[in-house]
């Protein structure tokens, strides 16, 4: 069983790719606080795809990976995103 | 760029990793079809959704989100760990992912508990006397944070499967596919909460 | 006993591994052995199904009450299509057909997760078998229709929960499936075999395979929301807790309508391989086939509002839904004028593999042409609902998916059972199949036209001599089944020794022993041409 040259995450890495997250987190938490209406809900989801990007790219080394699996990856979330406009198409000229 | 297989014990790596992917691909669908749910009905209710979302307790939340992106590190840790070979240090992080992943499910038990002494829970009648958006919300909550924490709770058995093999020898760093996955697997468990957690704590 | 092997190995029916007896075919990894178990339990469900729906036409040969209550009525219909949807047609093709011959068809030895491969199919005889008890335990079978649309399928008293959580465990034994063949295709491909010399069923399978992977897990999800709903009044589908019921009609036909996908996409892979063997010819637009296919899997996500357009829908989603409809028509007309296009000029010999594979493509057109009336809003308010829906997808799946499948099996019963079947035989079996088949099926369409709804019981007198002829037509068709299973069985018992490759065909499999050896190739091939050579004057078009 081979593991062609793999790249190994160092720990200060990892751990500052949790700072990053945390931050994020913590920021996200906060701008809730404040009322801009839907715009704060788009805040927030904005932030949480930043943190699911960072997620997949460095813990789950998709940096490191084919670019086979990377648009694999962008394909399926695109796909559910346009599964959820179309059923929107529906809902939101009724 | 093939490999073939007769009947080999282990599974070539990129072969192996590959089917981990694509099966985190229908987990991402699974939930999709209750994150498409939950937007409709928050387009729909969304005043109501604000309101119930203020009787979720954010401070806990933020501890299970904290919970679950330490655990993240950690298990990338393991790999890492693994990877240069240092047994010890890999079971040590893979036992921390464990721990924090109970302490998140700790936490889950006293956020639902709480919730069912008020009387908040599907069928109720607390529940009926609110308002449609709060009920479906409220729907939303248990079904969409339940199913994710029965992930948490197979991902938990996945590390302590590890937790054995590291121990064993039987992953080691030569042979680590199953932590590998594993370690995915929890990541997406990670990647599931990210979407969750500002979605029914944070519209307040 | 052996009938032919390699040099160095016994044939896969022989071996004899770790286990003996029954536990070396109910234990065995070997994807052969695999595809075998599916075929057989794919047999004696289809005859489950295939006779409850005779006796739903047994009961409409006439007005009123014929043989049954109309609650027993409902039972059928539903189970009628559960099981035939789930257990037989969706995992049909690729099961049987993937199973066996997809390893073989891209020189390997087995598929990327053996095991994986045997827990599908226990889990797949579980949901099956599941299918079937819920007929009859408890508050009785349920009555849903195999659509299960709320709010009557939250209000039945019969056993619905049973259904659901059948459909459920079946969708994983797919899910797996599909992401078994999408690893072995990018894995595990002989050497020299790049995608573009990759023959035309494997890439049917690889289309298929991402709408089983990215598709089922959404109904998955659908039917625990339906469990919710029984069990715990979660409201999402319930427009007196704010709910929506045609959110759940969203919800089941974004699976849905992309399962036709699944089970017509291999029919057309299998297709494709038999035209250029029995024309002795290679494949007309090959790349136009491999675009073709995974144009109809992703334009296929997006037309499902075309079952829904008399639910409500806003009018944008509805004219939407219907052009894509259209679109998706293209890539099906594109293969046919390939397979067509295949055959001409070419050295045609008129086999029942081939006889199959051309009523496949008659009977597809009437159902896919038929598709458009549908899939236009005018007509659909007309046609909705009735026996012409009915006809209109049982010329699709059934003179589709199920044609694909008879062609199949007599293209490769000799390769997988060692054994030739009689040709005579198989062409009355044929004779009987279709005539049976469109006598049975096309006076459906009339009907309907006429305004014969669909899951109905009873019906105006006037629709009665459509009714009968349809009747007629089902037993016809019965006894060319019974025929032809007959005959392939025997066939596969007592036939003459079939040789390596009795069709002349030029893919892999056509070049190991019949039945093939237990590892598949004494040596891993390397594949040094794009497929589809015949060694003739047509190779140089």
């Amino acid at each position: 069983m081979k593991h062609e040259d793999k790249h190994i995450s160092s720990y200060a890495s990892l751990a500052i790719v949790l700072a990053v997250l945390l931050f994020l987190t913590a920021f996200s938490v906060w701008i809730t606080g404040f009322h801009f209406g839907a715009f704060t809900v788009a805040v927030a989801l904005i932030i949480a795809c930043v943190k699911v990007a960072t997620v997949l790219i460095n813990f789950m080394h998709l940096k490191f990976e084919n670019l086979f699996l990377k648009l694999l990856v962008t394909g399926v979330f695109v796909m559910f995103a346009l599964v959820v406009v179309l059923t929107f198409v529906d809902y939101y000229f009724r | 760029m093939s490999v073939h297989n007769t009947h080999a014990e282990h599974i070539d790596s990129e072969t192996g990793k590959l089917g981990m992917w694509i099966f985190l691909f229908t987990e991402l669908f699974l939930f999709g079809g209750l994150f498409l749910v939950y937007a409709v009905f928050r387009a729909k209710y969304s005043a109501e959704f604000h309101i119930a979302a203020g009787e979720l307790n954010a401070f806990i939340g933020t501890m299970n989100t904290v919970f679950l992106l330490v655990s993240s590190m950690t298990v990338a840790m393991s790999l890492t760990a693994i990877q240069k070979g240092d047994r010890k240090l890999a079971l040590f992080l893979v036992l921390v992912t464990i721990l924090l992943a109970a302490l998140f499910m700790v936490n889950k038990y006293f956020e639902w508990s709480h919730k069912f002494e008020y009387g908040i829970y599907p069928g109720s009648e607390v529940l009926k006397n609110m308002s449609h958006g709060e009920l479906l919300f409220f729907g939303l909550y248990y079904m969409m944070t339940g199913l994710h924490a029965l992930h948490v709770l197979v991902g938990m058995v996945l590390l302590s499967i590890n937790v054995v093999k590291i121990k064993s020898g039987s992953v080691n760093s030569n042979h680590y596919l199953m932590l590998e996955n594993s370690a995915l697997y929890w990541h997406l468990v990670d990647l599931i909460w990210i979407f969750l957690f500002p979605l029914l704590y944070l519209i307040t | 006993m052996s009938i032919s092997g390699s040099e160095t190995q016994v044939s896969y029916l022989d071996y004899q591994g770790k286990h003996k007896g029954i536990w070396s075919w109910l234990l065995s990894t070997d994807h052969k052995r695999i595809g075998l178990l599916y075929l057989y339990a794919i047999i004696v469900f289809f005859f489950v199904a295939a006779i409850l729906g005779l006796l739903m036409r047994i009961e409409l040969i006439a007005p009123g009450r014929t043989i049954m209550e109309p609650q027993t009525y409902n039972g059928l219909f539903t189970i009628h299509g559960i099981i035939m949807i789930f257990v037989i047609v969706i995992p049909g093709l690729a099961a049987v057909f993937g199973n066996f011959f997809l390893p073989i068809l891209i020189g390997a030895r087995d598929v990327a997760f053996p095991k994986l491969n045997l827990f599908s199919w226990y889990l797949y005889m579980i949901g099956a078998i599941l299918g079937v008890l819920s007929q009859f335990i408890g508050g009785g079978a349920p009555d849903t229709g195999w659509t299960f649309y709320v709010p009557y399928s939250v209000e039945s008293s019969t056993n619905v929960i049973y259904a659901l959580t059948a459909a459920f465990i079946l969708g994983f034994s797919s899910i797996l499936t599909g992401l078994n063949f999408i690893v072995t295709i990018h894995r595990m491909r002989a050497p020299g075999m790049g995608w573009m010399r990759m023959p035309l069923f494997p890439w049917a399978l690889y289309a298929t395979a991402w709408i089983q992977v990215l598709a089922t897990p959404i109904v998955g999800i659908t039917l625990l929301m339906v469990i919710a709903e029984r069990v715990l009044n979660i409201g999402f589908f319930d427009p007196a807790l704010g709910g929506d019921p045609v959110l759940f009609q969203h919800l089941f036909w974004i699976y849905s309508h992309p399962a036709v996908y699944i089970m017509i996409l291999p029919a057309m892979g299998i297709v494709t391989e038999i035209f250029p063997t029995f024309s002795q010819k290679p494949v007309f637009g090959y790349g136009a086939i491999v675009l073709s296919s995974l144009a109809i899997a992703f334009v296929g996500y997006f037309v499902w509002g075309h079952h829904m357009f008399t639910s409500g829908m806003s009018y944008n989603a509805r004219w939407f839904f219907s052009f894509l409809t259209f679109i998706v028509a293209v890539p099906s007309a594109i293969k046919v004028f390939n397979w067509i296009s295949t055959m001409y000029g070419g050295s045609i010999d008129l086999k029942p593999p081939l006889l199959y594979a051309i009523s496949f493509i008659f009977l597809f057109m009437i159902g896919g042409f038929t598709g458009l009336v549908l899939g236009s809003l005018a007509t659909n308010v007309h046609t909705h609902d009735t026996a012409f829906v009915v006809a209109h997808f049982h010329y699709i799946i059934f003179g589709g998916m199920g044609f694909a499948f008879f062609a199949a099996i007599h293209y490769w019963a000799p390769k997988m059972f060692g054994r030739m079947y009689n040709f005579r035989v198989a062409n009355i079996a044929w004779v009987l199949n279709f005539t049976g088949f469109n006598l049975l099926y096309f006076p459906l369409f009339i009907v309907g036209l006429q305004g014969m709804p669909r899951r109905s019981y009873d019906y105006l007198p006037q629709f009665q001599s459509g009714h009968v002829l349809s009747t007629v037509g089902a037993f016809i068709l019965i006894a060319g089944l019974l025929l032809m299973v007959y005959n392939l069985v025997r066939g596969a018992r007592k036939g003459e020794v079939a040789p390596a490759n009795p069709w002349k065909g030029v893919t892999l499999e056509w070049k190991i022993p019949s039945p093939p050896p237990h590892e598949n190739f004494d040596d891993i091939p390397v594949i040094t041409s794009k497929p589809y050579l015949f060694g003739n004057n047509s190779d140089n078009k």
